[in-house]
């Protein structure tokens, strides 16, 4: 980042190989190359991106441990600029996340395992993955970040609480396969996830990065639609369609404060209000007779 | 109840399509599908028909219209304009096409069954065409693009191993209406696209004669059916025929084996399909 807060984004629009992570390292590898050269200190991945989606069966023996050569090497790529990507990790007990990590001058800064595992429709994934059981935001050297993965913004709660811990900018990798087809310009799920992200620019006034990945598994397309949205929720950058792409964007981290001024939304916030509702509210549904 | 759809009919809303945004990724279906399994071809059965027209449209546009083989089968009873439309698809993409009637193989082995009814002579048909096409899909190293769309799929209305076999199939979630509107917009001629769908066991054969309702009756419901999940009951209340209700999803109960794997008896702990779950792109 620049003394003047500004800070160059880069969303590798990427199409990762299903189950083939050695394939997908040395894509990381290229794309963080190319993106170096086009000046970019935070680079953004889809979910996933080191193993591919539908991966079924495939989830443990694409796996990766938190400590070992894998995991040195992914550290290494962050030396020269910061990089967010997805990978399935392997706990020292044998459960498997699909996790989101967050990797800076060569050192695991933040991990954030997926909350919500889709389990309907086309996805299965709690059949295969265990879920993260928090949100936690992260120090940056560009302020404040948080993580959530594909599915964790369809919750309106998850974006809440890191917005709670004051982030500047929320990260999304996210794998969404495209459906919904209309006479619309646009598949139905591009349409959802853009009303989604502005959604969030705007009422939590922060940055949002939403990165989704392209290609085709097994038939299910990926639309891709990458985009930075600021914190007045307008898009600053996006590649609409599902080629491969390194979306750029230069970002002024100063218009969050601006943003705050103009709309403290989050000044307002009734925390407490809201615990206690949330408290009543549980408490009435566990008062049940049956 | 046969007549022929015609494109001034108004399109039932919910199934219309945005035909630019539903090639682009059809298109952008064959070219990875094909290519990241290592090929660069694909071989089809061209009917002359509207679904096999839009297949080699978008196959011609995915890889390159030397890149697509069409192979036409007819038999002796098919209507002669079957392979005139088929022939103008073939001219109209530059693609590759042979050209081999069925005739004699149905007709000698059918001698050792002579009672052998109209239904099983299509089967029939139908497999002989489908072990030529992975015969042919050896010879020119192409995969075989199945034509199949989603309203026959639904129904049945299709031979298990025979028109219903193929590797890769683009055109497997449209329903009949939305391959109308495609084929249409991305140039089928219109004739194909305008004539009365048919299966051509014979000259004058009708789909919607056999099936007893037009696909732009049995689209509307499969849409509340199948896409909406509305109840029998819901069904009724948007003013659906009982009968007819009860017929569609007779048929399409029936007809759930044609859309599997055959039935495996389970004995081990990872059974092939059941708990042995690998993605069919594995590596790819």
């Amino acid at each position: 980042m620049s003394r003047d807060g500004r800070l160059a984004v880069g969303l590798a629009q990427i199409d990762p190989a299903l189950g083939d992570r050695d394939r997908n390292l040395e894509r990381h590898r290229q794309w963080v190359r190319q993106a170096g050269e086009a000046g970019v200190e935070l680079l953004v991945f889809p979910e996933l991106s080191l193993t591919g989606y539908f991966l079924k069966d495939l989830v443990a023996e694409s796996a990766i441990p938190l400590e070992g050569a894998i995991m040195d090497e992914l550290r290494g790529l962050s030396r020269d600029l910061d990089i967010v990507l997805g990978a399935v990790v392997e706990e020292p007990d044998h459960r498997y996340f699909n996790a989101s990590l967050y990797f800076s001058q060569g050192e695991l800064v933040h991990v954030h395992r997926k909350v919500y595992l889709p389990t309907y429709g086309m996805f299965d994934e709690r059949r295969y993955f265990a879920p993260g059981d928090r949100f936690r935001s992260f120090k940056t050297g560009f302020g404040r970040a948080g993580m959530l993965v594909c599915e964790d913004i369809w919750h309106l709660s998850s974006a809440y609480i890191l917005s709670l811990e004051g982030v500047d900018m929320i990260i999304c990798p996210s794998s969404s396969p495209g459906r919904g087809i209309t006479t619309d310009e646009r598949l139905g799920t591009a349409e959802s996830y853009r009303l989604l992200c502005r959604t969030y620019a705007q009422f939590l006034t922060s940055f949002f990065l939403y990165c989704n990945r392209v290609g085709f598994e097994d038939g299910a397309n990926f639309w891709g639609g990458s985009m930075v949205i600021g914190p007045n929720g307008d898009i600053l950058a996006q590649q609409e369609d599902a080629r491969e792409a390194l979306v750029l964007a230069n970002i002024d981290l100063g218009e969050v404060r601006r943003e705050r001024l103009a709309n403290p939304l989050l000044r307002d916030e009734r925390i407490e209000l809201t615990i206690n509702e949330l408290r009543r509210v549980w408490h009435e549904r566990t008062r049940k007779p049956f | 109840m046969s007549a022929p759809a015609s494109l001034s009919d108004p399109v039932f809303p919910p199934l219309r399509i945005n035909p630019e945004l539903v090639r682009g990724i059809l298109v952008g279906f064959i070219r990875n599908e094909v290519r990241k399994v290592g090929f660069e071809r694909v071989v089809l059965g061209l009917s002359g028909g509207v679904d096999s027209s839009l297949v080699a449209t978008l196959a011609a546009e995915a890889l390159g219209p030397k890149n697509v083989v069409a192979f036409i089968m007819p038999y002796r009873t098919s209507d002669p304009k079957s392979k005139t439309d088929a022939l103008q698809v073939v001219q109209q993409l530059g693609i590759h096409h042979l050209e081999i009637d069925i005739s004699p193989q149905i007709d000698v082995y059918f001698e050792h069954f002579p009672d052998a009814d109209q239904k099983r002579r299509g089967n029939k048909m139908a497999r002989e065409r489908m072990t030529m096409l992975y015969d042919q899909s050896w010879a020119w190293r192409a995969l075989v693009i199945g034509t199949s769309n989603k309203t026959e799929l639904l129904l049945g209305y299709g031979t298990i191993y025979g028109d219903m076999a193929s590797a890769i199939n683009p055109i497997g979630d449209l329903y009949k209406t939305q391959v109308w509107q495609l084929a249409d917009a991305v140039g089928v001629p219109t004739t194909i696209v305008q004539k009365a769908p048919s299966a051509d066991l014979w000259a004058g054969q009708s789909d919607e004669t056999e099936l007893g309702y037009q696909y732009r009756m049995i689209d509307q419901l499969l849409f509340y059916l199948v896409e909406r999940r509305y109840s029998v009951e819901e069904l009724k209340r948007l003013g659906f025929d009982e009968a007819f209700i009860e017929e569609i999803i007779r048929r399409v109960r029936e007809n759930q084996y044609k859309r599997r794997l055959p039935v495996i008896a389970k004995l081990s702990s990872r059974t092939i399909d059941r708990d042995f779950r690998y993605p069919r792109d594995w590596g790819h």
